[in-house]
């Protein structure tokens, strides 16, 4: 186990740093410099060129890349130019709010979706299963900014009963994380039912079949744990995609995390807070890939005792 | 190093299916014909768009503001989405709207295919650090939500076609990546490749005659799948207004133009959806025919 650890640890590391090494280049590749964009259209060239040094900027790009790279080990971004502030410190007081709604989606994902995934599995064919797979196609086809919008005119504007944006109390949070969650429901339903299907068929719940079990007792004392451990890896996996959802969710709703830190960052070629919000997002979803790793080398023996 | 790294991350690609899992490989006669008929029809639509209905981006007969579907505007025509806040017309806006979202997706899937074939190909058949570095920049792209660095790339480059149909296709190639690579892993030790090899054919050879024609069926299915993505992604961008210029209609602008008169004119932002929704699905059933029919799609995990 110990070796499976630290394996996975230094692949982590070896993405990390890939995922570092890319933004540099894409912000490199940016048109408009820093500096030009630091000052502002009407800048003299003297200003310019003496803020590219203070920046650092005149230095060789492999020199100004080891500097960026020391910096992010640190995880020092630099100061964002227009809040005035570190921008991993304007990240760190986003993320909990972005953390607050993934999570709030992820578990509404999970146990709506293990509920019809397992029912339908378990009575295929029946109605839960056929509403399960129409859900699953029409849930992930329609784009999640609409849907945030469409919820907003029925729960907000029609009905009355639920705020359409901001944060404050739990009922904000309510349609960013419906929303949200929709299309990630869907997978967790569709992965669940099939991962089951195919554990319910394998020869060992055959062998309990034949001794005497019912059918639910397979599923329960057998299949069940089995059938669960794709799914954890999916979810895991998926959750890296949620959060990436909740950039766009989070502008239809106002809801102030990182996603709408992103897009004015970007809007106002904001660097600084564009590296440290896109390498915190990549560090978690690296971060829980390594988890979802060791925990289904934790439940598969076949990977613990490392022999795939 | 004796084996390359077999990545466990899956892409959205490879776990997004619109079919249950219980008609995989099961191909339904007729199944086919009705998302065909509907995407070959807003291929249609978007192609003759000009003919079929005028559009000017730039006109706002304010005196038609707001209209309700169905309402007649000042000269004479009938609004039969209903119009915008400058008193533009929707249903012109969705039919030019499906122009632009079909050549964007046309254009980055045709793109993030070629790419994604030819690199996991090569990658396959080569092996060695290639495919090493390969499986890793795969990896280090996957760290990304998809939607995040199309945001950044989107955002931070000048507006315009290039620029969001490299956005959308800096992780749209991956999935192509890896099928190709697992495909050509598999057809290199077949005995007509060896035959080939032992020939004394030259490898570039070897990959267009031998390897490709079996890389490229299951490429096509996956297109689909990933067609009906990049549509979803390019309304996103437009949505949050970093897509193509605010000169071009679009459906994700038009649902966020919407989003203010939400309470009073629903239809601005509801219509565009659904023309999203109906071809999204209609590409995603045509693909898991595609899928049933041209055999492995993404789902497989590797060697």
């Amino acid at each position: 186990m110990t070796r499976v650890v630290l394996r996975r640890l230094a692949s982590s590391v070896i993405v990390m740093w890939g995922a570092a090494s890319l933004i540099f280049l894409i912000i490199r590749l940016a048109p408009g410099g820093p500096a030009l964009v630091l000052l502002g259209p009407d800048a003299q060239p003297e200003e310019v060129a003496e803020l590219t040094t203070r920046l650092g900027l005149d230095r060789s790009l492999p020199e100004q890349y080891l500097a960026y790279l020391w910096d992010v080990s640190r995880l020092d971004f630099g100061d964002s130019y227009r809040l005035g502030q570190p921008a991993m410190e304007a990240v760190l007081t986003r993320l909990p709010a972005s953390l607050e709604l993934a999570a709030a989606a992820a578990v509404i994902a999970v146990c709506v979706g293990l509920v019809l995934g397992l029912i339908a599995g378990y009575r295929r064919g029946g109605v839960v299963d056929r509403v399960t797979s129409a859900l699953t196609i029409g849930l992930q086809a329609f784009p999640t900014f609409w849907v945030g919008i469409m919820l907003i005119l029925l729960f907000a504007l029609v009905l009355r009963v639920l705020p359409s944006s901001g944060v404050g109390t739990p009922a904000h949070l309510v349609l960013p994380a419906v929303t949200l969650s929709l299309p990630f429901t869907a997978i967790v339903a569709r992965l669940t039912r099939s991962s089951l299907v195919e554990e319910m068929d394998e020869p060992y719940a055959t062998t309990a079949r034949a001794k005497g079990l019912t059918d639910r007792q397979v599923l329960i004392g057998h299949a069940l744990r089995n059938s669960l451990t794709p799914v954890l890896t999916v979810v895991a996996l998926q959750l890296g995609a949620l959060i990436g959802g909740a950039v766009v969710v989070e502008n239809v709703f106002a809801w102030p995390g990182l996603g709408s830190l992103i897009v004015s960052a970007v809007n106002n070629r904001d660097y600084a807070v564009v590296q440290a919000a896109t390498l915190t997002i990549a560090g978690i979803i690296v971060l829980l890939n390594l988890l979802a790793d060791l925990a289904t080398a934790r439940l598969d023996p076949r990977i613990r005792l490392g022999a795939a | 190093m004796s084996a390359p790294p077999v990545s466990t991350q899956t892409t959205a690609a490879e776990t997004v299916t619109f079919a249950p899992a219980r008609r995989r490989g099961r191909v339904r006669r007729g199944g086919v014909w009705v998302p065909l008929s509907i995407v070959l029809g807003y291929v249609l639509v978007a192609l003759v768009a000009p003919v079929l209905i005028g559009y000017d981006h730039v006109a706002t007969p304010v005196g038609d503001r707001l209209l309700p579907p169905g309402a007649s505007t000042s000269d004479g025509t009938t609004a039969w989405l209903g119009t915008d806040g400058l008193g533009r017309d929707i249903a012109a806006q969705i039919v030019y709207g499906a122009r632009t979202s079909l050549i964007v997706a046309t254009v980055a899937v045709t793109l993030s295919a070629l790419v994604g074939m030819i690199v996991g190909a090569v990658a396959g058949l080569i092996g060695g650090w290639l495919d090493v570095v390969l499986s890793r920049l795969i990896d280090v792209l996957l760290t990304f939500p998809g939607v995040l660095l199309a945001i950044v790339i989107a955002g931070l480059f000048s507006r315009g076609l290039l620029t969001v149909v490299i956005a959308l296709s800096v992780t749209a190639w991956t999935p192509f990546a890896r099928v190709a690579r697992n495909v050509t892993l598999s057809i290199k030790e077949r005995e007509w490749v060896s035959a080939a090899r032992l020939m004394g054919i030259r490898r570039p050879a070897m990959l267009v005659r031998h390897i490709l024609p079996f890389v490229v069926p299951p490429m096509v299915a996956m297109a689909t799948v990933e067609f009906a993505l990049v549509v979803l992604a390019e309304a996103g961008l437009s949505f949050l207004g970093i897509g193509l210029p605010a000169s071009v209609p679009s459906w994700g602008q038009t649902v966020a133009n919407g989003k203010e008169y939400l309470d009073t004119a629903w239809w601005i932002s509801a219509s565009p959806g659904i023309a999203l929704f109906v071809l999204v699905v209609s590409v995603g059933l045509l693909g898991d025919q595609m899928s049933a029919r041209l055999g492995r799609t993404g789902r497989s995990t590797g060697s």
